[in-house]
C-alpha cells in the first residue's frame, strides 16, 4: 500500500525556490491501476519521482509498503527501488549495447541475486519476446524495446509499478500492446500506476487522479472504464 | 553486487567502444614499455661493463709520478726492492699477489711484417692476475722467468698482423723485437685494445733485451683478495712505499696508486643516475598516458550519464557505480600496464638478440629487466587507474537519478 501524507517538494534553483508540490495526500491500495494525469508543470513528474523513490519529498511522509522512505539516504533508497519499485519510462530507457536479457536481469545483479538467467528468460516470455533474448536494444522496435523495459520492471516482483507515459514514443498499434500488458499485469494483481497526459491512456485506468499546479484536483474512480482484452 | 558481476559490466563497458579503449591504452603501454626499457638498457650497461671489469676490481697499480714536487726530494723510482717489500705484505689477509712490470713500445717484426707493439716484462703471474686466458700455446711458467728465457706471447693483434688470424700459426715462430729474437710460445684471447697489442715477457729479458738493466720498473700490480679489500689493501700499499720512500706528507708522494674499484663506482653511479633520469622521461610519458586515462573516463562518465540515470532508478547504489567505472579505468590501465610490460620485456629481448650485429662492443650487450621495474611499473599503472579513474568514477556515482535521466 501506497500513503502519501501532506507531501510537498520544493526546488531551489539558485535563489529562486520552486514550488512542485502543495502538501498532496493519496493513498493506493494493493492491486489498484491508478492513471495520474495532467498538463505539463502540474507536478505529476515530481509526483512520479517520489513515488518512485527518486527524489525525497521537503516535507511530509512517504509509506511504501509500511515503511516511511521519505528519510532515506541515497543507498537506502537505491534498495528500495531495487526491491519494490519498476519502472517503465516514456522513451524506454534500456541500457545501450547491452543485450534484452541482459537489461532485464539488470534489477537482480545490482539486487545480489545470483540465479537470474532463467527468470529474465521467463520474464522476457512473459511480454512475449521470448525469442528477442539476444537482441540488442536497436535492434528491437519501440514497441519492444517497451516490453523489454516491462519485463525488467517486473523481474523483482516490485510492490510497484511506475509507468511514465509508457505510450508517449509510441505508434496507435505498439501503444495497445503496452497498455493491454499493462492491464492484464493489473489484472494479475499488480499494482500499476501511469503518469500520463493522454485522455486514451486514462480510460484504462480504474481510477484517475488529476492534477494542476501542484496540487490534486480530482480522484475518480471510473465506473465505465475501457475494457482492456487482449 | 560481487565484483565478477562488476567486472563484467566494466569489461562490456570498454569493449563497447573498443578502439577508444585500446588508444587510451597505447598511452600506458608507451609509457610503461618505455620505462621498462630504459631500466633494462641502463641495468645491462652496468651489468656489461661490470662483467668486463668485475675480475680487474680488486687490482690496484702503483705507477711512478711524473715529474718533480716541487721544493720536496728528487722522487725515487720503483725498484725491484720495492716490489719484494709490497711481497712481503702478502702475508697480509688483503693482498694475493704483487708482481712487477716494465713497459714500453717497441718494434716487433717478422721478415715479412713489422708492427709497434707494447712490451710488458713481467713475471709468470702476469696472465692470471690480469685475468687473461691464453688462445694458443702458453704463458711463461716460472723457470723460464727466472732462466732470462728468450720467448714471447703476443698479443692476438700483434699475432694476427704478423702470422695471419689463426693464433696456432705464430706458435715456434720466431719475431725480432728491438733486433733480439724471441721465440713465441703463445698467443693471448682477445680483451680489445689496447691489451691485444703487447708482446708479454719475462721481466729480466726485457730488462736485458730491450729497455737496458737497473732494478726499476714502471709499474707494480697488486691484487687483493676481493674488491672490498682494495681500500684496506690500498692502505697498506701506501704506507710501506711512503716508508720506504721516506714520505711523510702526502703531497710529496712520488709514487701514484691507481685502482678500478673506486673508478668502477664512480662509472655506476653515473649510470645509475643517468638510468633514473631516462627512466624518468619515459615517466612523463606514462604520465601523459594517465590524463589519456583520466580523460576518456570523464568523455565516458558525460556520455553515459543517462545510461548512469537508468541503472540507479533501477536499483544501483552509489557504490555499484562507482564501483563500475573504477573498474573500467583500472582495467583500462592495468591492461595497458601488462601489455607495456610484456612490450617492454619483448624489444629488450629483442635488443639483447639484435645488440651483438651492432660490432664487437655490442657482443655481450643485453637489457636486463629488473623484477622491480615490472612490478613497480604495474604498480604505478594500477595506481593511475585509480586516481585517473576515481574522480570520474566518483563524479558518476553521485549523479542524481532524475537528473540523469533527464540528461540528453
Amino acid at each position: 500500500m501506497i500513503q502519501l501524507e501532506d507531501v510537498t517538494k520544493v526546488y531551489r534553483m539558485g535563489k529562486v525556490e520552486v514550488r512542485a508540490l502543495y502538501g498532496v495526500d493519496l493513498t493506493i491500495d494493493d492491486g489498484e491501476l491508478v492513471a495520474i494525469m495532467g498538463p505539463s508543470g502540474s507536478g505529476k513528474t515530481t509526483l512520479m519521482n517520489i513515488l518512485g523513490c527518486l527524489d525525497i519529498p521537503t516535507s511530509g511522509r512517504y509509506l511504501l509498503d509500511g515503511t516511511d522512505v521519505s528519510r532515506l539516504s541515497d543507498n537506502r533508497l537505491a534498495k528500495i527501488r531495487s526491491r519494490k519499485i519498476g519502472f517503465v519510462f516514456q522513451s524506454f530507457n534500456l541500457v545501450p549495447r547491452t543485450s534484452a536479457v541482459r537489461n532485464v536481469e539488470l534489477p537482480l545483479v545490482y539486487a545480489g541475486v545470483r540465479a537470474r538467467r532463467n527468470a529474465a528468460r521467463l520474464a522476457l516470455e512473459q511480454v512475449g519476446l521470448g525469442d528477442r533474448q539476444k537482441h540488442m536494444p536497436n535492434e528491437l522496435s519501440g514497441g519492444q524495446q517497451q516490453r523489454v523495459a516491462i519485463a525488467r520492471a517486473l523481474i523483482n516482483d516490485p510492490a510497484l509499478l511506475l509507468a511514465d507515459e509508457p505510450t508517449g514514443n509510441l505508434d496507435t498499434a505498439s501503444s495497445g500492446e503496452i497498455l493491454t500488458l499493462l492491464g492484464g499485469l493489473n489484472d494479475a494483481g499488480r499494482t500499476v500506476v501511469i503518469i500520463t497526459h493522454e485522455e486514451e491512456v486514462a480510460l484504462l485506468a480504474k481510477r484517475v487522479v488529476r492534477m494542476r499546479d501542484g496540487r490534486i484536483v480530482s480522484d475518480q474512480v471510473q465506473r465505465n472504464r475501457m475494457e482492456v482484452t487482449a | 553486487m560481487n565484483l565478477r558481476e562488476a567486472l563484467r559490466i566494466a569489461l562490456r563497458g570498454l569493449r563497447a567502444n573498443r578502439l577508444r579503449s585500446v588508444l587510451t591504452m597505447l598511452g600506458i603501454i608507451i609509457g610503461v614499455s618505455s620505462v621498462i626499457l630504459l631500466v633494462a638498457i641502463g641495468n645491462g650497461v652496468q651489468s656489461s661493463v661490470n662483467e668486463k671489469i668485475q675480475p680487474l676490481a680488486n687490482l690496484i697499480t702503483i705507477v711512478p709520478s711524473v715529474g718533480n714536487v716541487p721544493g720536496g726530494a728528487a722522487p725515487k723510482d720503483l725498484i725491484d726492492a720495492d716490489v719484494a717489500a709490497l711481497q712481503d705484505l702478502g702475508l697480509s689477509h688483503h693482498i694475493t699477489a704483487v708482481i712487477p712490470a716494465t713497459t714500453g713500445k717497441a718494434l716487433t717484426e717478422t721478415d715479412a711484417f713489422r708492427f709497434r707493439a707494447t712490451v710488458v716484462g713481467s713475471t709468470d703471474r702476469w696472465l692470471e692476475v690480469n685475468n687473461q686466458d691464453m688462445a694458443a700455446g702458453s704463458f711463461f711458467d716460472e723457470a723460464q722467468f727466472r732462466s732470462t728465457a728468450r720467448v714471447v706471447v703476443l698479443g692476438p693483434s700483434v699475432a694476427s698482423y704478423l702470422f695471419g688470424t689463426d693464433p696456432v700459426a705464430a706458435l715456434s715462430h720466431t719475431v725480432r723485437i728491438n733486433r733480439q729474437t724471441f721465440r713465441v710460445i703463445g698467443v693471448l684471447q682477445s680483451v680489445g685494445e689496447p691489451g691485444d697489442s703487447v708482446a708479454v715477457m719475462p721481466l729480466n729479458t726485457a730488462r736485458r733485451y730491450i729497455f737496458g738493466g737497473g732494478d726499476k720498473v714502471n709499474q707494480i700490480i697488486v691484487q687483493a683478495t676481493e674488491a672490498a679489500a682494495v681500500p684496506t689493501a690500498e692502505d697498506e700499499v701506501i704506507r710501506t712505499l711512503s716508508e720506504r720512500h721516506r714520505i711523510k706528507d702526502s703531497a710529496n708522494r712520488d709514487f701514484e696508486v691507481q685502482s678500478l674499484r673506486s673508478r668502477l663506482d664512480t662509472f655506476n653511479q653515473i649510470l645509475r643516475i643517468l638510468t633514473l633520469f631516462t627512466a624518468a622521461v619515459a615517466a612523463i610519458s606514462l604520465f601523459v598516458g594517465a590524463i589519456g586515462v583520466l580523460n576518456i573516463m570523464l568523455v565516458s562518465v558525460t556520455e553515459r550519464t543517462r545510461e548512469i540515470g537508468i541503472r540507479k532508478a533501477i536499483g544501483a547504489t552509489r557504490r555499484a557505480i562507482l564501483e563500475q567505472f573504477l573498474i573500467e579505468s583500472l582495467v583500462l590501465a592495468g591492461l595497458g600496464g601488462l601489455v607495456g610490460i610484456l612490450v617492454g620485456i619483448g624489444l629488450s629481448v629483442l635488443g639483447a638478440a639484435v645488440a651483438p650485429a651492432f660490432g664487437p662492443t655490442f657482443a655481450t650487450f643485453a637489457p636486463v629487466v629488473t623484477i622491480p621495474s615490472v612490478v613497480i611499473s604495474f604498480g604505478i599503472s594500477l595506481a593511475i587507474g585509480l586516481i585517473a579513474g576515481g574522480y570520474p568514477a566518483n563524479r558518476a556515482a553521485r549523479l542524481r537519478p532524475i537528473e540523469a535521466l533527464r540528461f540528453q
